[in-house]
């Protein structure tokens, strides 16, 4: 296991050194001088000062030098200074960071509380009206852009059917988890829901799999009753395949974050990037992309990891 | 007497099929109403998408303006149907950008193997390191805001699925006997791969078109919503959600509209791609 951890690391490796160039590319391919960009239209200097600052930068190397800066900074934890707030990039990016975080995780218990018991449902009444039903509700919930889902949930909620704080001022969960909650609800089923309808698809169809299999058949055959069948027989494997959806959609989730954090104004690293852009900050910009670059890639070895660990055919096939 | 006859018919075209299956039929129909809305929106379009009534700021729904108007008094159903062309123009230009060159990566990738097949697939494995959304919302950011950018953004976001697509398929393919016996018969590299090997690997990517279409519609409108996509005064269903975010406590309909006319046409591509999948990939009908 240790070793199928490390080659999955390994094989991350170059991926992560390709991203690393995307994210530096991506601001220093701006058309236009670097520098004029990071000094803004206000700032007017003469040639002279701008080549002194283009060789304090470093902007006068070429560009794989310039490369092999800043990647050798980002190594030791440098992300550069904030071109507006001047605070380290990296301070403003780990305090947005559990906000984030947060919001991910609740928005993916809050898909799987709705996927798991109506994939079920609707697999064991397959051809069903119900099972009709749940499948349309299915199509609908995957087609409903997430922050409009938001927008029509603040608008028509809070107040009139349930007594939920619709924006509050964001508190750590870690100093007073009800209220923190109480804030996180909405947006982190706004954010769920697509995901929800996308695992539930996935359940219902993986679950009908398993059930026409042989020893879904031996099991019944043998007497057992059909609940212990699900439960213990089809139910195991048909979710093993569900751990690899989930990895997919780590990448909907994160990115689902910056948009839902804008519309509930959540201190989340998104809504850090989304006001960098506005500011044309892009240091800040160059951080969080990286970061949550970063994470995806991470969360997707965490899943290849789960992957091999409840089937052991990976691991050896 | 016709019964007897079509049922010893080995098989229904695919046309006949097709009708068949009402979740394809379902959103085929909604998207080609989305189409004919889309072309057709200076015959159907009521007012001037960009003309304000200053009599008529925020109008609810009714009278001249079925759909409510804006902050500028500007009439939201012309809007919605002319931000149909935006939307539409930007989602299918940037999923065909995606499928072009996604195919192209995924079907020489497949068929040459080896160092070119690595290098490819390693680029196409860094693209796929990003949430979609925030690749975007990067190369936007760097890239400024035009109707183009936001073609190449979204377009570049959704090839590595169409790669890995058709590069699958091709290796699944390319050992058949009929690509050998093509090859065997002196037919080129070019024509093994135009000929004989992409119509047979169409199938996956059709459906995987009218899946990303959905994805397109719904991370343009993202974009637009974030003030990074289609910039006002054109409309767009992102940008006039964007809009509606200051006033909809006061006109709901200014939020309402735009959301549900995105959520339909995503719908319909999804239950065409849903459709097509089933008749077109027997392996995934359950």
């Amino acid at each position: 296991m240790t070793g199928f951890i490390a080659t999955r690391l390994l094989t991350m490796l170059p991926v992560l050194w390709g991203v690393s160039i995307v994210v530096f590319l991506l601001i220093h391919l701006i058309p236009g001088d670097a520098l004029q960009l990071f000094l803004g239209t206000q700032v007017a200097l003469t040639s002279a000062q701008m080549e002194e600052l283009r060789r304090l930068f470093g902007l006068n190397k070429p560009l794989p030098l310039q490369y092999i800066d800043w990647i050798g900074q980002i190594a030791r934890g440098d992300f550069g200074v904030s071109l507006r707030t001047s605070r380290p990039v990296l301070t403003d990016i780990l305090a947005r960071f559990p906000v984030s975080v947060e919001l991910t995780f609740l928005a993916l218990i809050v898909a799987l509380a709705i996927a798991l018991p109506v994939g079920v449902f609707s697999a064991l009444r397959r051809g069903t009206a119900s099972d009709a039903a749940v499948r349309v509700g299915g199509l609908i919930g995957l087609s409903i852009p997430n922050f409009w889902l938001a927008t029509m949930l603040l608008l028509f909620l809070p107040g009139r059917v349930l007594p939920i704080a619709s924006i509050g001022i964001y508190v750590r969960f870690f100093s007073h988890p009800i209220a923190n909650l109480t804030v996180m609800v909405l947006p982190a089923f706004s954010l769920g829901v697509v995901l929800a309808a996308v695992i539930m698809r996935f359940v219902r169809s993986s679950l009908l799999e398993v059930l026409g299999q042989d020893y879904v058949r031996t099991a019944r055959a043998k007497g057992l009753r059909e609940r212990w069948v699900i439960n213990r027989h089809a139910l195991r494997n048909a979710l093993i395949p569900v751990i690899t959806v989930i990895g997919f959609q780590a990448g909907y989730l994160l990115g689902g974050t910056v948009v839902i954090e804008d519309v509930f104004a959540l201190p989340g690293m998104g809504r850090l990037a989304l006001n960098a852009i506005a500011q044309r900050d892009y240091p800040v910009v160059q951080g969080v992309v990286l970061i949550i670059a970063l994470l995806f890639v991470l969360s997707n070895i965490v899943v290849d990891v789960l992957y091999a660990y409840v089937d052991p055919r990976v691991r050896y096939g | 007497m016709n019964r007897s006859i079509t049922a010893v018919r080995p098989r229904r075209t695919f046309a006949a099929r097709f009708v068949r299956t009402p979740v394809a039929v379902a959103g085929a129909a909604i998207v080609g109403a989305y189409l004919l809305a889309a072309v057709t929106a200076p015959a159907l379009a009521p007012h001037d998408p960009l003309s304000m009534a200053s009599q008529a700021l925020l109008a609810p729904p009714g009278g001249p303006y079925p759909f409510g108007t804006d902050q500028f008094g500007r009439d939201q159903l012309s809007r919605l149907l002319y931000g149909a062309r935006v939307s539409l123009i930007v989602s299918v230009a940037s999923v065909v950008l995606a499928l072009a060159g996604g195919g192209a990566v995924g079907v020489v990738s497949g068929h040459y193997g080896g160092r070119i097949d690595g290098a490819l697939m390693r680029v196409m494995d860094v693209i796929f390191a990003f949430p979609a959304v925030l690749l975007a919302i990067a190369i936007m950011a760097a890239a400024g805001t035009a109707v183009w950018t936001v073609i190449v953004a979204i377009g570049v976001v959704y090839t590595p699925q169409f790669a890995r697509i058709s590069r699958a398929s091709v290796l699944a393919t390319r050992t058949l006997e009929y690509v050998e016996a093509a090859g065997a018969l002196g037919a080129g590299t070019r024509r093994v791969l135009l000929r004989h090997i992409l119509p047979n690997i169409s199938a996956p990517l059709i459906v995987q078109t009218s899946l990303s279409l959905s994805l397109a519609i719904l991370t343009e409108s993202a974009l637009s919503f974030l003030g990074l996509g289609t910039q006002p005064p054109t409309p767009s269903w992102g940008n006039m959600l964007a809009d509606s975010r200051r006033f909809m406590a006061t006109a709901p309909w200014t939020a309402v509209f735009p959301g549900a006319t995105i959520a339909m046409i995503v719908l319909g591509f999804n239950l065409l791609g849903d459709g097509l999948r089933d008749l077109l990939d027997p392996r995934l009908r359950i």
